[in-house]
């Protein structure tokens, strides 16, 4: 790692007694990055924008934001009305949740569809799926605080979950709530985390960059870089390309933001929380439906409360449960199959997680979530030993080249 | 290149309007509001007139606590009728300098003053149901708009063989079919100053856009911001496509 020589005095001065642009130019300027990446490619660096623009528009909405529980409601309705574009604010706040997860799923299927998790990218794949963790968590909290019926009964549905730990859970349960129901000291600490959880994020971030920026990216083709000659500047190529990316995203995002804002939310948060009062039908967001599905697939409480946080969990082991030595799906004719089923199986435990636990809602449900696993478990470490992958390329511009002839 | 700016918000627009059933089993009738669609906006002539309607009729059991007097003027009343408005009803306010609370006429800063002191007052005078405050209404049930002028054109007859609890109300629209609000609404139940003839249908309309602006004030400022922003960014992306082409045409 040379450092750049810097014409400015001033840079040069400080970069001398603190790298700063040393760092910017080796990470955003001059990082080598192959140069095949397609468009689903972009999504990381999405992500990476959903996440600032939640932590930016979520710091002015605390400004206006009361944690009480005879006030959080009206104060929402207050930065709705009152503050100077309140509305905007708290409309990008709350649909920027729903296009962060649509980035951060879409990243993983991408990851999960070109083997970007296999050596040497394991612990990069970890930090991602912390990040998972830390947002599910955090978009948990964030949905509490503005107090309406599904805030309080979503709230009081998953907290109670944790009564399903043997001996403890009850014990744990209080300890969540700081009392003993949904309350203003639980409404307190949600807001606290909320805001704290962000930042934990913002640094797995950083962690996860310094991951992939020693290990570089994979691509398409799946074959690590072997010189200069598969790679190009990330400035200005990928700096283009991410700009692009973003451009498209705030079209999509902008449009529901402006004319269809309550398109993910539900009507029951429109009504302030009333504990004497249970909504017929208590869903959470539609990013947590496909584990609400596993969750309710079990008919044993405990089981269900297993299965669905062993769901994220089995996805750590991803790397040894896929035994495949090659990483694209584009050269393994048949796990490119299974992939898209896997895919179909995870919409499909989304559109069970919305619907009434009745039926032939549960067998489907059932059935999905036994996929689910069986396809990590055990479909995936036999399909590494039984399929026989197309020939891979001799490099990544040996199959530039290819693709364009 | 204005289909690109539709095509977000009309997939939107396209499956959010899947035709809703209410829990009462029928459906809802799908108004064309002046509001709907990337283009849509209130009709001020149309928000006075609904506000007539809740001032006059809904607003006896219904409060409205989010509006303020003050925000009257935004959908066309005077500083002077709103401050006769917010003058009909009376709060609590205080202490005084002799440390005494006492009642005093609505102002324009003050929020819409409910009709009932509390819950129970309200139920013990409408049957023991409870009337909700309507500020967001449209916003709070599925279908939205439709819904509550679907519901507040839903009373019929009791059909045969249904029971029908006391002082209830059958409706089609409303979940269990049976509503402890009688038929608010009527033909000519209001005068409408600017000469509309008041059909039941032309009031439940009336009085629907006015709640819809009650919960989505913004709205009209949300839209023409959109417009604004959504023909930036096409511009802009549609640079920064063009500089990708450009700088990566060297790359193979
Ligand atoms: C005489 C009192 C009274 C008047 C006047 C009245 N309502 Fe109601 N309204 C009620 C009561 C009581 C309920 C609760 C019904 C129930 O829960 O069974 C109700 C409920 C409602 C609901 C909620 C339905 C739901 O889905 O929960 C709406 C919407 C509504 N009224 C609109 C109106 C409108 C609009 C007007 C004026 C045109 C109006 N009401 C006038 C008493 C009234
Ligand atoms: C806050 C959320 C996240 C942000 C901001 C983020 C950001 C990024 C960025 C900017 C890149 C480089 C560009 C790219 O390859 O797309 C990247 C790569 C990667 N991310 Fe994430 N990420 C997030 C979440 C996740 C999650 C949840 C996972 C998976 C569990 C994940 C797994 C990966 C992997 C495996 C790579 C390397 C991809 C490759 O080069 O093939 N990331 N991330």
């Amino acid at each position: 790692m040379s450092a750049p020589a810097f014409d400015n005095k001033i840079i040069k001065w400080i970069d001398e007694r603190l790298p700063l642009f040393t760092m910017l130019e080796h990470s955003t300027t001059s990082y080598p990055t192959p140069k095949n990446l397609n468009y689903w490619w972009n999504f990381g660096s999405l992500a990476l924008f959903a996440l600032v623009i939640m932590i930016l528009t979520g710091i002015f909405l605390a400004m206006s934001y009361t944690p009480h529980v005879s006030m959080a409601f009206d104060s929402v309705e207050r930065i709705m009305r009152d503050v100077n574009y309140g509305w905007l604010l708290r409309y990008l706040h709350m649909n920027g949740a729903s296009f962060f997860f649509i980035c951060v799923y879409i990243h993983i299927f991408r990851g999960m569809y070109y083997g970007s998790y296999k050596a040497p990218r394991e612990i990069l794949w970890w930090l991602g799926l912390l990040i998972l963790l830390a947002m599910m968590a955090t978009a948990f909290l964030g949905y509490v605080l503005p107090w309406g019926q599904m805030s309080f009964w979503g709230a009081t549905v998953i907290t109670n979950l944790f009564s399903a730990v043997p001996v403890v859970g009850d014990f744990i349960v209080t300890w969540l709530w700081g009392g003993f129901a949904v309350d203003n000291p639980t409404l307190n600490r949600f807001f606290s985390l909320h805001y704290l959880l962000p930042f934990v994020i913002f640094a797995l971030v950083a962690l996860h960059l310094i991951a992939l920026h020693t290990s570089k990216s994979s691509n398409p083709s799946g074959i690590e870089i072997k010189g200069p000659q598969d790679t190009i500047a990330f400035h200005p190529y990928y700096t283009i390309k991410d700009l692009y990316g973003v451009g498209v995203f705030l079209l999509v995002f902008l449009g529901f933001v402006f004319y269809a804002p309550n398109f993910f939310g539900e009507p029951d948060n429109y009504i302030p929380a009333n504990p004497m009062v249970t909504p017929t039908h208590i869903v959470p967001e539609w990013y947590f439906l496909p584990f609400y599905a596993i969750l309710r697939a079990i008919p044993d409480k405990l089981g269900g409360v297993i299965a669905m946080f062993g769901a994220i969990i089995v996805l750590f082991a991803l790397p040894w449960l896929d035994s495949s030595k090659v990483k694209s799906g584009r050269f393994r004719p048949v796990f490119k199959w299974f992939f898209w089923l896997f895919l179909v199986d995870c919409v499909v435990l989304g559109w069970v997680g919305g619907k009434p636990a009745e039926g032939h809602y549960i067998p489907i449900g059932q059935a999905a979530t036994a996929w689910y696993f069986l396809h990590l478990v055990v479909v995936l470490p036999l399909l590494g030993r039984l399929e026989k992958p197309l020939a891979l390329p001799a490099s990544i511009s040996a199959s530039v080249l290819k693709e364009k002839a | 290149m204005l289909r690109t700016i539709l095509i977000p918000a009309a997939l939107a627009f396209g499956l959010a309007a899947t035709p809703a059933l209410a829990s009462g089993g029928a459906p809802l009738t799908k108004q064309s509001w002046s509001w709907d669609g990337v283009f849509g906006a209130y009709d001020q002539a149309q928000l006075k007139r609904g506000f007539q309607v809740f001032h006059e009729v809904c607003s006896n059991c219904h409060g409205l606590k989010l509006v303020a007097y003050r925000n009257l003027k935004v959908i066309g009343l005077s500083e002077e009728e709103a401050k006769a408005v917010a003058g009909e009803r009376e709060v609590k306010d205080g202490p005084n300098d002799e440390g005494e609370m006492f009642n005093r006429p609505g102002k324009l800063s003050d929020h819409y003053i409910p009709p009932f002191a509390n819950d129970q007052a309200a139920r013990v005078s409408n049957n023991g149901a409870l009337p909700p405050d309507l500020s967001l209404i449209t916003k709070a049930r599925v279908g939205g708009p439709d819904y509550v002028y679907s519901l507040l054109m839903g009373y019929a007859d009791t059909p045969e063989g249904f029971t029908l609890n006391d002082g209830m109300n059958y409706n089609k629209i409303f979940a269990g079919n049976q509503i402890g609000m009688a038929p608010p609404i009527a033909d000519d139940l209001v005068t409408y100053a600017d000469g509309t003839k008041a059909s039941a249908d032309q009031i439940a309309k009336d009085v629907v856009s006015f709640l819809n602006w009650a919960a989505e004030p913004e709205m009209d400022a949300r839209k023409s911001m959109g417009l604004k922003v959504m023909l930036f960014l096409l511009l802009l992306t549609g640079l920064f496509y063009a500089l990708k082409r450009k700088i990566w045409a060297d790359v193979h």
